[in-house]
């Protein structure tokens, strides 16, 4: 079996964009840091063929699940959001208008989207994290996809 | 539009990020005793040094010739692969071993743990650690002072696989004919740690 800090430098990455992606620049960092200590905790069980990647995704979709209850939980008191706003600065804060794309899509296509198109993972294996068959998943995937161009179509190369 | 550039810029230039959540997670898994090896380099006079400890004490010491990674490897699978390179622990380790190159340090005041060693390995290891400092003894004499006075070669591959050099100090173990013999780090670092200990 790898040393697990193999695997924080390679899928780390990969898993920090994911949940951007899902959950937006703030709460990434902490569903981030939940994802790792989690499979820290229980990677010595895991199966030597085990897709890593797909393992990982698979407790950053639900750590997000948990981020995201405990945010709609526990709405931010409005004193508090100038204090969210001296965390690090994040590279896409740019860009914010990646974010607000990203926010609007329904939550399903939002996963989609990252889990197949930021993780690469496939279809069928995403239609089991959101509970809907391979189809679905596959379109909700296009459907995010093809919402994301419309709402954030500026980088037209011509 | 190019949808690979919006997914990279979820990514942007995010070393800064990676580096601050590695070390939330070194401190994590430490407070949740998650954290079965913790490693780091050392930078030496005989070049970069691997350490590693378990919750217990320092379990390993690694030359660059012994291949890192290849030690790393065979930690997880013979102690855990719950590794994470995390200096926090090592940090009274790496304070020892400069000051044993400064020259100031002459026994070093560590935990350890003798894990990766036992039976007979275990005793001539323990051994070693009677051997004090600018001090030297003959394969033959370890041998003898075990009560295992034939067992020349076999104190031999015990000295080779010690699993703490330099901390542990097989480089004080020479041939009967003077010579210094072999070393885990190779002879010019025996050869370098013998002329340290003998300024």
């Amino acid at each position: 079996m790898r040393p697990f800090e193999d695997v924080v430098a390679e899928y780390g990455p990969t898993v920090l964009r994911v949940c951007r992606a899902v959950l937006g620049p703030v709460d990434a960092d902490d569903a981030w840091s939940e994802t790792f200590l989690s499979a820290l905790r229980a990677y010595p069980s895991l199966d030597s063929g085990a897709n890593v990647e797909a393992w990982l995704v698979t407790i950053a979709h639900r750590r997000a699940i948990d981020v995201g209850r405990a945010i709609s939980r526990a709405p931010v008191p409005a004193e508090a959001l100038p204090e969210r706003r001296t965390q690090p600065a994040h590279p896409a804060d740019d860009d914010p208008d990646l974010w607000a794309a990203l926010a609007s899509l329904p939550d399903k296509q939002r996963k989609a989207v990252a889990y197949h198109h930021v993780a690469g993972m496939p279809h069928a294996e995403i239609a089991e994290l959101l509970g809907n068959s391979p189809d679905a998943a596959r379109r909700a995937a296009a459907d995010g996809i093809k919402a994301l161009r419309k709402i954030y179509p500026k980088d037209d190369p011509s | 539009m190019k949808l690979e550039n919006l997914f990279d810029a979820l990514g942007g230039d995010d070393s800064d990020t990676l580096a601050r959540l590695h070390s939330r997670l070194e401190r994590d898994a430490e407070h949740e005793d998650l954290l079965d090896v913790a490693y780091r380099t050392l930078d030496t006079p005989l070049g970069s040094l691997l350490l590693a400890a378990t919750p217990v004490g320092l379990v390993r010491v690694a030359y660059a010739s012994e291949g890192h990674d290849a030690v790393l490897a065979s930690l997880a699978d013979k102690v855990s692969p719950r590794i994470l390179r995390a200096p926090a622990r090592l940090e009274g380790v790496a304070r020892e071993i400069d000051e044993y190159f400064a020259g100031s340090r002459t026994h070093f005041d560590l935990p350890l743990d003798l894990q990766l060693t036992d039976g007979f390995r275990r005793e001539v290891i323990e051994h070693l650690s009677e051997i004090g400092y600018g001090h030297r003894e003959s394969y033959a004499a370890v041998a003898a002072a075990i009560g295992r006075p034939r067992a020349v070669r076999a104190v031999g591959t015990a000295c080779a696989r010690n699993p703490l050099p330099l901390v542990i100090p097989c480089h004080r173990v020479v041939r009967t004919d003077g010579s210094i013999g072999q070393y885990v780090g190779g002879i010019d670092a025996k050869q370098t740690l013998l002329t340290l200990e003998a300024a």
